[in-house]
Formats: C-alpha cells, sequence, structure tokens
C-alpha cells in the first residue's frame, strides 16, 4: 500500500476539519440520516443502572506524557505524530510524583503518548515513579527502540525498573500490521520484540512482562482475546522466535484518525451499529474509567486518554488540574459520557488492559 | 430505499426474522447454528475459515458478506481466507473433473 507524504502528517499538520475535536463530537452526535439512529450512550447506561457513572477505586494513573510519536498509525486516537510538539514537562510530571505520595492506593502508573520514550524527561520519570514503588507500565511502540541508537538500550533501561511493557502489534501478518501501522513497521517490531526477548522479557521465569496489544486493523469487532492469543504466540514463536506473556484485544474508538478513517471508507453507520447492537451491560459495569485517572500533557485531568483526545475534561466539580489534585473528590465525579463510550461496551468490552469480561 | 434485486444486504440483518413464521423450528435452528460456531476441537477462526469456503461452494452472497467479516474478527488474514476459499475451488474444481473417468469409461464402452 501506497503511503503518501500526506499520510505521514497528523490530521492537525494536514488542517483535517476532524483535528477539531468539537467537530469530532458533532459528527458522533449527529442525528442520523441513514434511518439507524443510536440511543444516547447515558441511556444505556441507565438502563444498566449505572448512571451517574462513578469510580469503583482509582488504581491507576495515566500518563500522557505527548503526542509525539515515530509513527503515524492510521488508527491512532491520539492524532500522534513526528509532527507534533505537544510534551509534558518535568514540572507537570513532578505534580504527578507528588499526587501519587498522597495516594498510596494508585499502585499502578501507566505511561503512553504519542511515543513515551521521546519525551526529554521520560527516563527520570521513571526513575522517580521506581522510587516510589509502584508498578510501571509503559505502552511502547516497539519501532522506537530501533529508531535510533539512543534508543538502543531501552530494553535494558525497562528491565532495571521492572517495567511492564505493553506493545501494539496488531497482526502476525506483516501485511496487516503495515496496512495500519505503516511500511516496515512490522519488521522493524519483530527485531525490537527479539531485543525484549533477549533481555528476558516475555521469557518464563524472568518476572518482566510483555504484552502485546491486538488492534483490529479495520472497522471490525476483535475477536475472543484467548484464541487471538493462541494464534499470536503459535505464529510468532513458529515464524520469528517471539516470545511475550499476553494478548490484549482493544478495540477501535470511533474518534480522531480512525473515525476519519471510518468516514473515508464508508464504514462508519455499520461500525457503530456493530458498537451499539454489541453493547453487553457486564462490560459496561468494567470500564476502565473506573478505576483509571488519565493526565494529559499539560496536567489536565480526564476520565480516559480517549476523553483526553476529545478535550472533555473530568466534570467541574472535580478538581480539573493535577496541581489541585484530591483522591477523595476524584472518587467522587461522575464520569463524563458520550457516544465513542459504546466503544469500550461491545461484546467482551475493551479497555487498555484488553478485554473486560 | 429497497434495491431491485434478488439479494439485498439490509436482508442480511433480517435472518433472524425467519423465527416470525415458525418460531420452535427457528430457535433450534438458530441455538444449533450458535452451538456450532463455538470453539471446540476446532477453533473460532477455523471455523470462521471452513464456513467462508463453503459460502463460496454454495456462492451465498449474504454468507460470503458475513463471513469475510467475521474471518477477519476471528484473526484471519488475507492469505488465510484466499487459501480457504482455494479449498472450496479445489473440491468443487476436482468434484466436477473426477466425474471425467465417468466421462471416459462411457466413451471407451461406445468406441472401437
Ligand atoms: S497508535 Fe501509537 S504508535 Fe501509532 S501513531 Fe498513535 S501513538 Fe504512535
Ligand atoms: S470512552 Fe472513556 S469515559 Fe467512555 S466508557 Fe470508555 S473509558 Fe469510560
Amino acid at each position: 500500500m501506497e503511503i503518501s507524504a500526506n499520510q505521514r502528517l497528523s490530521l492537525t499538520g494536514r488542517h483535517h476539519p476532524l483535528a477539531d475535536t468539537g467537530y469530532q463530537l458533532t459528527v458522533l452526535n449527529a442525528a442520523q440520516t441513514s434511518g439507524a439512529a443510536w440511543p444516547a450512550f447515558g441511556s444505556k447506561l441507565r438502563e444498566t443502572g449505572l448512571l451517574p457513572l462513578r469510580p469503583t477505586g482509582i488504581s491507576t494513573l495515566q500518563l500522557n506524557v505527548g503526542k509525539m510519536c515515530n509513527q503515524t498509525c492510521k488508527h491512532c486516537h491520539v492524532d500522534a505524530g513526528p509532527d507534533r510538539t505537544e510534551i509534558m514537562t518535568r514540572e507537570t510530571m513532578a505534580l504527578c510524583l507528588e499526587a501519587l505520595r498522597q495516594a498510596p492506593d494508585m499502585q499502578v502508573v501507566d505511561l503512553t503518548g504519542g511515543a513515551p520514550e521521546m519525551n526529554p524527561d521520560f527516563r527520570w520519570l521513571v526513575e522517580q515513579v521506581s522510587a516510589l514503588g509502584r508498578q510501571i507500565i509503559v505502552r511502547c511502540n516497539l519501532t522506537i527502540i530501533v529508531a535510533n541508537k539512543k534508543y538502543h538500550d531501552l530494553p535494558e533501561f525497562f528491565a532495571r525498573h521492572r517495567v511492564r511493557v505493553v506493545s501494539s502489534l496488531p497482526h502476525f501478518s506483516a501485511a496487516r500490521t503495515d496496512a495500519q501501522r505503516g511500511e516496515g513497521v512490522f519488521e522493524r517490531s519483530i527485531r525490537a520484540l527479539k531485543m525484549l526477548n533477549a533481555v528476558g522479557y516475555g521469557q518464563e521465569g524472568s518476572g518482566l512482562t510483555l504484552d502485546l496489544v491486538y488492534n483490529p486493523s479495520g472497522a471490525f469487532l476483535p475477536g475472543s482475546q484467548a484464541g487471538l492469543e493462541r494464534d499470536f504466540k503459535q505464529r510468532l514463536r513458529r515464524e520469528h522466535g517471539v516470545e511475550f506473556n499476553s494478548l490484549l484485544t482493544i478495540t477501535n474508538l470511533p474518534i480522531s484518525r480512525f473515525l476519519d478513517y471510518l468516514l473515508e471508507s464508508g464504514n462508519y453507520a455499520a461500525y457503530m451499529d456493530k458498537l451499539v447492537q454489541g453493547y453487553n451491560p457486564a462490560a459496561a459495569a468494567n470500564v476502565m474509567c473506573r478505576s483509571t485517572l488519565s493526565v494529559g500533557w499539560d496536567g489536565q485531568l480526564y476520565d480516559c486518554d480517549f476523553n483526553q483526545m476529545l478535550e472533555l475534561p473530568v466534570e467541574a466539580r472535580a478538581p480539573r488540574h493535577i496541581r489541585d489534585f484530591n483522591l477523595a473528590r476524584l472518587q467522587e465525579r461522575s464520569i463524563v459520557l458520550n457516544q465513542h463510550c459504546y466503544g469500550c461496551t461491545a461484546g467482551a468490552g475493551s479497555s487498555c488492559g484488553g478485554a473486560t469480561v | 430505499m429497497e434495491k431491485n434485486t434478488y439479494y439485498n444486504p439490509a436482508d442480511l440483518a433480517k435472518f433472524g426474522n425467519v423465527t416470525e413464521w415458525q418460531a420452535e423450528m427457528g430457535r433450534k435452528f438458530f441455538d444449533y447454528y450458535g452451538e456450532v460456531f463455538k470453539e471446540g476441537a476446532l477453533t473460532e477462526r477455523e471455523k470462521s475459515l471452513i464456513a467462508l469456503a463453503v459460502a463460496h461452494a454454495v456462492q451465498c452472497p449474504y454468507c460470503i458478506d458475513a463471513y469475510t467479516s467475521d474471518s477477519l474478527q476471528k484473526g484471519a488474514d488475507e492469505a488465510q481466507m484466499m487459501e480457504a476459499v482455494h479449498v472450496a475451488v479445489a473440491i468443487k474444481g476436482g468434484a466436477a473433473l473426477v466425474h471425467s473417468v465417468q466421462m471416459m469409461n462411457k466413451a471407451k464402452e461406445l468406441s472401437m
């Protein structure tokens, strides 16, 4: 598949109408001309007895440390890319560390981006969080490890801090991976996986966890997590000698570049139908915003990374910036919902930790 | 808008409505159908690929539509899907060709 120069730019870099989150919300809430009207997500939750949606207990602090990325994947909900310059400063990171000190129950710190490793203070942040004794997740896109010499020692760095590495590999076929993530990404990802395996990641008994993320490379939902994990393990081992721990299946939410893809390919209405028809009350009870707090590059607080990318901050009654962090008040908030939330509740459910039921 | 053809993609979503005219048999069919496609000795992906191959053999546009989506969803890639179709093609083609033995037998019987 040809990748034009245009496709390597983010929606923002292309001045695309969907770079405007207000416009994305307009599309998501538009009265449907196709004759298929989707009920408001909130009304679905009301039927399930979950409205207002409240946190069950915030155990994960997810920090989006910047939108800069060495890749420009077609489905990216962050609209990340080499042309994005928003980056979390060390001052904001220090405020996050302060919040962690105040809230020992937030046991997991989930670092995402963009490519989080491209933030110049990334390693400093990992060292500080590690010193606090919290579990660290890094959402590593794999290719960053081989992108430049200065990143080649990331596997050793991760191992030193017992980081749990969670990496996207949408398919065990090179063609399907490259179609979503860019030409040559599969081959570079395999090289990076071998480097992670070499320091012990994904190897039995090492205690170093390497999980892979499966995102459908098109307008369909993920299949069974257990079944796909078996296929991935078999194929990656047989064809590439690569080992990993678990496969997490994540549904693409209809926002940002995936929304652009859905609209451009004419799949939007059928995809929304699938999500709405797939509504699963059990998955609704387990949505990740009930246990996660998301911090943007500028310190703003959100219910999840998706709301962050739609610029839907936590409700006005709650503290809205990490400098005003107050766990008790954040636990009492009601979570801000919109039509994209159907992506978290379809089928077996979806979260940053994979399927939820 | 209704399309003026025998096959309408929108009809696929109405498949379940067949129970309206025969509830008991319809229900039993769909229960059975659901059971068949559950993971068992074969994986869900393998079953989906078999269904895709059979869909081509019976040349059912509804089934081709449904099991193309389902195969992708179950994690199959293009190569696996095309190989599955070739299995159907080989059996259909082979089934035609193997009858030529009968043709040869008959021709020999009639010839000097
Ligand atoms: S999906 Fe991940 S790797 Fe791809 S562009 Fe977005 S942030 Fe970068
Ligand atoms: S999109 Fe965010 S707010 Fe909506 S259900 Fe999913 S995690 Fe919760």
